[in-house]
């Protein structure tokens, strides 16, 4: 009721309707959406999906090939060294890629905003510090500190996350950052400050939501990231141990075959990796455009 | 002031990890002969001392002995930088002659087939994760059509499957943003004044267009470099390419801290070192922009 007599006193301006932004969704990103709800699901329901146990091994049935290339057991997409079934490894791989890279993201994304947050509003000390680290991390051959993070503590799921994770909290610290500092001269900050309003107040109802959508849009293309640098530990032997199956790992361990020409151990999981991470790509781009046009060089 | 920070957080990694004497001697050896190497390796100070004399010594140069080449660290770590240097550099010069080129293209050439197929092929390159690429070119290449060597290094040919494997991500990138930063740059005004003096295309596009574009682009390249550095310790590890890349995994999975250390720092210092160079061709892109 308020509101409307504000507008008439000329105290508001009226609200505009809100413009349709997202008019349509173009059709390689709604197919890659698709791709990865299919991909969610089937992780999700791996248990109730997959043709066979991803555990069973099976001596007669070693490096079957596909059914439609003269696979003798007829596994759809072959088996592995061990007679696994190469599509059951695949769907439960998909829980740990997904289960690291979202999680990661989340880390990587809530430290690195907090940090720009406090970088780009609380004085230069603040700033001059976080901002150093950052350049030291940057300066750091990225998997060559997570290799030795985990090659340290040692392999496990919990450190693969916590390593992940902490590898990419710079972005979201540079953006975050970047647009505090230009939103705190705004008038509108200043008001909130000449109302009594307190810095926690500022920083978290008036700051951080105005820098959400930009920090969306680099957590959406992170995640591609995240998804690889996992995969790339898993194929280096860091990552999860077996006999859990993660995709990296499978490549890693189908690589020794390719030379006996038994590909198909290596290829599926590093095409499903491909088509993801692709997926994952194209519908940030599309966010970035519709969310953000600005951010072209993230 | 980075290169400080790189040094501690190596130092505190690698103490991180426990005893590198369990590693040297046996499980057997005497007490006597434990407390002897404990004080030649100076791991019997505490640890801030050990933290002084290591960035003392990292300043020199100096991070000890390896303990599984038994050579000095810096040595060993230098040795191989040749061999990464000439992988990174053909790697970083194919990336940039076939990016540069798509991006402008695709610029020029907007909403065409051209620009289409390029930036397919571009989400493709920044999709596909180098280790798959490696493998992939592998099988194609050297299994089911025996053209190029399997690992190793010596001819030229040695030389293709590596350096596409760690270039394609930086292409891509590139090919993005060059055609991202010539778009906005074609549409200034100032292109067409020179469209409307009546230039040829070509130097409109080259002369006006791309000078102006390249700012952002050596932006993307010199970082493009740092990753190209962190690529090559996977390629190394696929294609069996001795270089510097290798050797951190290697050291690594040994436990020989001291090359480690090493490794880590030569890369900071080449990260570093382009990332100067990228700042001094600012200043030479763009008559502008002067430093201090």
């Amino acid at each position: 009721m308020g509101t409307e007599r504000a507008v008439r006193a000329g105290l508001l301006l009226p609200r505009r309707p809100a413009r349709r932004r997202v008019a349509r969704v173009p059709l390689p990103v709604a197919f890659f959406i698709c791709f990865l709800v299919a991909l969610v699901l089937s992780a999700v329901l791996a248990d109730y999906l997959v043709p066979a146990d991803p555990y069973r091994q099976s001596l007669r049935g070693r490096l079957d090939a596909p059914f439609w290339l003269g696979g003798t057991t007829g596994a759809i997409l072959g088996t592995d060294q061990l007679g696994r079934d190469i599509l059951s490894r695949i769907l439960f791989g998909s829980r740990i890629s997904l289960l690291v890279g979202f999680t990661a993201v989340m880390i990587g994304g809530l430290l690195g905003s907090l940090l720009g947050l406090v970088a780009g509003y609380a004085g230069r000390v603040a700033d001059e510090i976080i901002m150093t680290v950052a350049d030291i991390q940057l300066a750091f051959p990225l998997v060559l500190l997570a290799i030795a993070i985990v090659a340290v503590l040692g392999p496990s799921l919990e450190n693969l996350i916590l390593v992940v994770g902490l590898s990419g909290w710079v972005t979201y610290a540079r953006i975050a950052r970047a647009q505090v500092m230009s939103l705190k001269q705004k008038e509108f900050i200043e008001a909130v400050r000449a109302l009594g309003g307190s810095d926690l107040r500022i920083l978290f109802r008036h700051l951080l939501p105005n820098t959400l959508s930009p920090l969306i849009v680099v957590a959406t293309l992170d995640l591609a990231r995240t998804i690889v640098l996992e995969s790339t530990l898993s194929f280096l032997g860091l990552g999860v141990q077996p006999p859990t199956p993660s995709w990296g790992q499978m490549i890693g361990e189908g690589r020794e075959y390719l030379i006996i020409g038994r590909w198909w151990v290596s290829v599926f999981p590093g095409i499903v990796l491909m088509l993801t991470t692709m997926a994952v790509n194209r519908i940030g781009d599309w966010v970035r455009d519709v969310l953000d046009p600005t951010l072209r060089n993230v | 002031m980075v290169l400080w920070g790189i040094s501690t957080i190596v130092f505190v990694v690698m103490r991180l990890s426990g005893d590198p004497i369990v590693l040297i001697l046996p499980p057997d050896a005497p007490t006597a002969e434990v407390f002897r190497v404990r004080r030649e390796m100076g791991l019997d100070q505490p640890l801030w001392v050990q933290y002084l004399v290591f960035l003392r010594n990292a300043v020199r140069g100096d991070f000890g002995q390896s303990i599984h080449f038994r050579q000095p660290a810096f040595a060993v770590a230098l040795e191989r930088i040749p061999a990464t240097l000439q992988l990174a550099v053909t790697a970083f010069a194919l990336a940039v002659m076939v990016a540069v080129p798509v991006g402008i293209l695709a610029a020029v050439r907007r909403y065409t087939l051209y620009d289409h197929l390029g930036m397919l092929l571009a989400l493709l390159g920044q999709s596909v994760p180098t280790f798959f690429l490696g493998i992939l070119l592998l099988l194609v290449f050297a299994v089911w059509f025996p053209l190029l060597p399997i690992g190793g290094t010596g001819t030229p040919a040695h030389l293709v499957m590596p350096a596409v494997t760690l270039g394609a991500f930086a292409m891509a990138s590139i090919a993005r943003l060059t055609r991202s930063a010539m778009l906005e740059v074609l549409s200034q005004d100032y292109v067409r004044t020179a469209r409307a003096k009546g230039l040829r295309e070509a130097t409109v596009v080259l002369r006006h267009g791309f000078r102006n574009a390249l700012i952002p682009v050596v932006t993307i390249m010199g970082l493009q470099f740092g990753t190209l550095l962190g690529g090559a310790v996977v390629t190394e590890t696929i294609f069996a390419w001795p270089g510097i890349g290798r050797l951190a995994i290697q050291s690594i999975f040994n436990r020989d801290y001291p090359v480690v250390q090493a490794t880590v720092f030569l890369a900071a210092v080449a990260f570093v070192a382009v990332n100067l160079a990228v700042d001094v061709l600012y200043a030479v892109l763009d008559p502008r922009i002067r430093y201090e």
